[in-house]
């Protein structure tokens, strides 16, 4: 690899050494970061994102409820389905729909194929070229070509199942408020078990092959943020948010607690707690607030890697994520075993004004919404807080920690320590623009 | 690979530019694959978007080692380190809209620098659905819901790549279909057209054998005006086509608008049904102002 690549400038005098990438790439969206050490002590760390915003709470106002689903979907191409998700939720609260248990068993396996798509995304082909020196799977695959077969047959399964549900693996399209336009047949789902099973077994490999990779040491305080889904591993469901070390949050108080705000110079927000805290959502949130809850074929994972709890080593959440990536095959497996269509297969309710809120875990983390709407139900104010804005205060900080260590290395390595460090939590940097505050009362006419 | 009836990938050229003109000469022909002794090169290049459709490509799961094989990946942000932004390209796939103001000069570059340029789905080819804010006014919205307006740079209006430049070929879609790009770049890498269908959604329907959600359950649907891509994905699960794929040439707007409001829908609920994923592209635009 070489110093052009990248756009990779480096600076050296008076003692600042300068670390920056000015294109940050095997990530979603568009972002560079700006790292300065002068006499070991860290001056600035900055992850800016470039990307331009798109102003989804903007042009959801006026919109019926009904369309919301569609419209957030395209918020995100590598996790429409949270979008999707939490929408839904939050528009069945104001309408007073309870969901039945076979529809949120669906929406529970859809959620699953969402994880298992993006995780073995993320793992092989964004993350592992780090730990393996390569600039890409691409690349990778010259060595290793059997990991990357095996990678992209897995996510490969993810969007078969997601296909199988939701018509379309990228902006599925049976997703509805109330439940689903369309339940897939048993038989549909029943036809993908023999490779959701080659793919739990995949998934165990991945455990073991990622915690064997060579690993920095590096560990930091953290805040873990995740959602409280009851006796599930959290994902598509919760009424309240878990905070370690704190009490939890219930949806309804979110924004109280976890504050966002516009960061100077760029489209983007920024989430801490209420005294400057920043926080961590994601895998590695998910599993140290709720091991416990993992499937018994994922807890039987997690104690092959020797981990012990909490994981505070931020470049080891590739292997967290691979355990979660067996979980998110096997609940699959006994979700698609035991599976029938829900009937009906979507509950209707009349329109009445209200506020609801959503809370689900996207891959990469938590990712809340809120909506207030008309009696005729349409929407007069959104929020929405991707993971990426809540993740990013910490990256920043990940950052700053990592400096003083980066002094003895060459100008090559420490910038792509501090890339790899950057893409352990998988940020998506397109969500992070989209969102604004809207004062709703100003707009209308 | 041979051509599948749901293709409908559409040439366009809008835009005569200078630089797009020159582009033509930079290039490469792709079919003379060892000129320079390398493979077609390719970049992958993103505007305003979800990256979705760049993510069609990575979902191309069967394919994606050997189109790696087959060419030469230049730029390819989301799936490589190695940037080598000056091409030149043989093939450039652009997502994306033009949406901010560096994206101006981005999009001249990338064409100066392509033999083939394609544009990828919803937002490159109409805008996409940032674009609804095209239908405001951005000044107003942005000093009024930014708490620093200062730091916010985007153009007033959000728009299609070939508004831009020269474009030679676009897929339409929110998301593209895998099928249709796998489609072009099989007949780009042998140097023929592709398979070109503009048919609407609704004879695709019919071909397939899907019951009309409209006759039978009296759902509005964009079908008989929206360009068949997908495969008619939304009448194959119970519900009316939103028109992802955008309109189909000559389609009767009009005569879809009254059916509508027959079906029981309202004026502000025609509107929206084309202000949508697509609502900037033209025909859709125009049928949305009729109902202001
Ligand atoms: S067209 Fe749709 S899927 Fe493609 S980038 Fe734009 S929003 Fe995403
Ligand atoms: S049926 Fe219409 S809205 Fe649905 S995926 Fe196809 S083009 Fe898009």
């Amino acid at each position: 690899m070489n110093e052009q690549m990248n756009g990779k400038v480096s600076k050296e005098h008076d003692g600042t050494r300068t670390f920056r990438v000015e294109m940050l790439t095997r990530v979603e969206g568009e972002g560079r970061f700006h790292l300065e050490v002068k006499d070991g002590q860290v001056r600035k760390a900055i992850l800016h994102i470039f990307e331009p915003p798109r102003f989804f709470e903007g042009f959801l106002v006026g919109r019926s409820l009904f369309e919301v689903p569609d419209i957030t979907a395209r918020i995100c191409g590598i996790c429409p389905v949270t979008y999707q998700m939490s929408s839904t939720r939050a528009l069945e609260a104001i309408l007073g729909i309870t969901p039945s248990t076979g529809i949120r068993k669906l929406r529970r396996l859809m959620y699953c194929a969402e994880w298992i798509e993006s995780h073995a995304l993320h793992i092989f082909l964004l993350h592992a070229p780090d730990f393996l020196g390569y600039a890409s799977a691409l690349e990778m695959a010259r060595d290793h070509r059997g990991l990357v077969e095996t990678a992209l047959r897995m996510k490969k399964v993810g969007n078969s199942l997601l296909e199988a549900i939701g018509a379309r693996a990228i902006h599925p399209v049976s997703v509805r408020v109330g439940g689903f336009t369309k339940p897939p047949s048993p038989r549909r789902l029943q036809a993908l078990l023999p490779e959701l099973e080659w793919g739990l077994e995949a998934a165990q490999e991945t455990v073991t092959i990622t915690n064997s990779l060579p690993m920095p040491e590096f560990q930091q305080p953290y805040v873990f943020v995740a959602l409280d889904g009851g006796a599930d591993y959290p994902l598509e469901w919760g009424e309240q948010i878990a905070v370690s070390g704190r009490d939890p949050v219930p949806l309804g108080e979110f924004e109280k607690v976890f504050i966002e705000e516009q960061v100077d110079r760029s489209p983007a927000f920024h989430c801490r707690l209420p005294d400057g805290t920043p926080y961590l959502t994601g895998p590695m949130a998910r599993l140290n607030l709720f091991a416990d809850r993992l499937h018994p074929r994922a807890q039987e994972a997690l104690e092959r890697t020797g981990l012990t709890l909490p994981v505070l080593n931020p470049y080891r959440s590739i292997v967290v994520r691979a355990v979660e990536l067996v979980h998110a095959f096997a609940e699959a497996v006994d979700l698609v075993r035991e599976y029938t269509p829900p009937e009906p297969p979507y509950f209707e309710a009349p329109l009445r004004a209200g506020e609801g809120f959503g809370a689900t875990e996207a891959p990469r983390g938590l990712q809340y919404q809120r909506y207030r709407v008309n009696d005729a139900g349409i929407v007069q104010e959104a929020r929405i807080v991707p993971p990426t804005s809540q993740n990013q205060p910490r990256i920043e900080a990940d950052l700053a920690g990592l400096g003083p260590e980066l002094l003895a290395m060459s100008q090559e390595e420490a910038t792509l320590r501090c890339e790899q460090l950057i893409r352990a939590y998988d940020p998506c940097i397109s969500c992070a623009t989209h969102f604004l505050k809207l004062d709703i009362r100003e707009v209308e006419d | 690979m041979t051509a599948s009836p749901l293709y409908s990938g559409t040439q366009v050229s809008r835009v005569e530019t200078p630089a797009a003109q020159g582009a033509t000469e930079l290039g490469v022909d792709p079919t003379e694959k060892d000129a320079r002794g390398g493979r077609p090169r390719l970049g992958v290049f993103k505007f305003a978007s979800c990256s979705g459709c760049q993510g069609v490509l990575l979902s191309c799961e069967d394919e994606l080692l050997a189109l790696a094989d087959a060419l030469e990946i230049l730029y390819f942000p989301e799936a490589s380190s190695h940037l080598q932004e000056e091409g030149p390209f043989d093939l450039a796939l652009v997502e994306g809209s033009i949406s901010a103001p560096e994206h101006l000069e981005q999009i001249q570059k990338i064409r100066a620098r392509s033999k083939t340029l394609v544009t990828i789905g919803a937002c490159a080819t109409s805008g996409g659905i940032q674009a609804l804010r095209n239908f405001g006014n951005l000044d107003d919205f942005v000093h009024r819901v930014y708490p620093r307006p200062e730091f916010i740079a985007a153009l007033a209006t959000s728009t299609a790549v070939a508004e831009h430049v020269k474009v030679d070929y676009e897929l339409r879609g929110c998301p593209i279909s895998k099928r249709q790009l796998l489609e072009l770049i099989t007949a780009i890498l042998l140097g023929r057209r592709p398979e070109i269908r503009n048919e609407s959604l609704c004879l695709g329907c019919k071909r397939y054998g899907y019951v009309c959600v409209t006759v039978a359950h009296g759902l509005p649907c964009l079908g008989p005006v929206t360009m068949n891509g997908c495969g008619a994905l939304c009448p194959s699960v119970g519900r009316g086509c939103y028109g992802c794929f955008g309109p189909k040439e000559g389609a009767n707007t009009e005569a879809m608008a009254q059916r509508m409001l027959q079906l029981g829908m309202s004026k502000d609920d025609v509107r929206n049904a084309f202000r949508f994923i697509t609502g900037y592209a033209q025909a859709f635009r125009e049928e949305s102002a009729r109902h202001e």
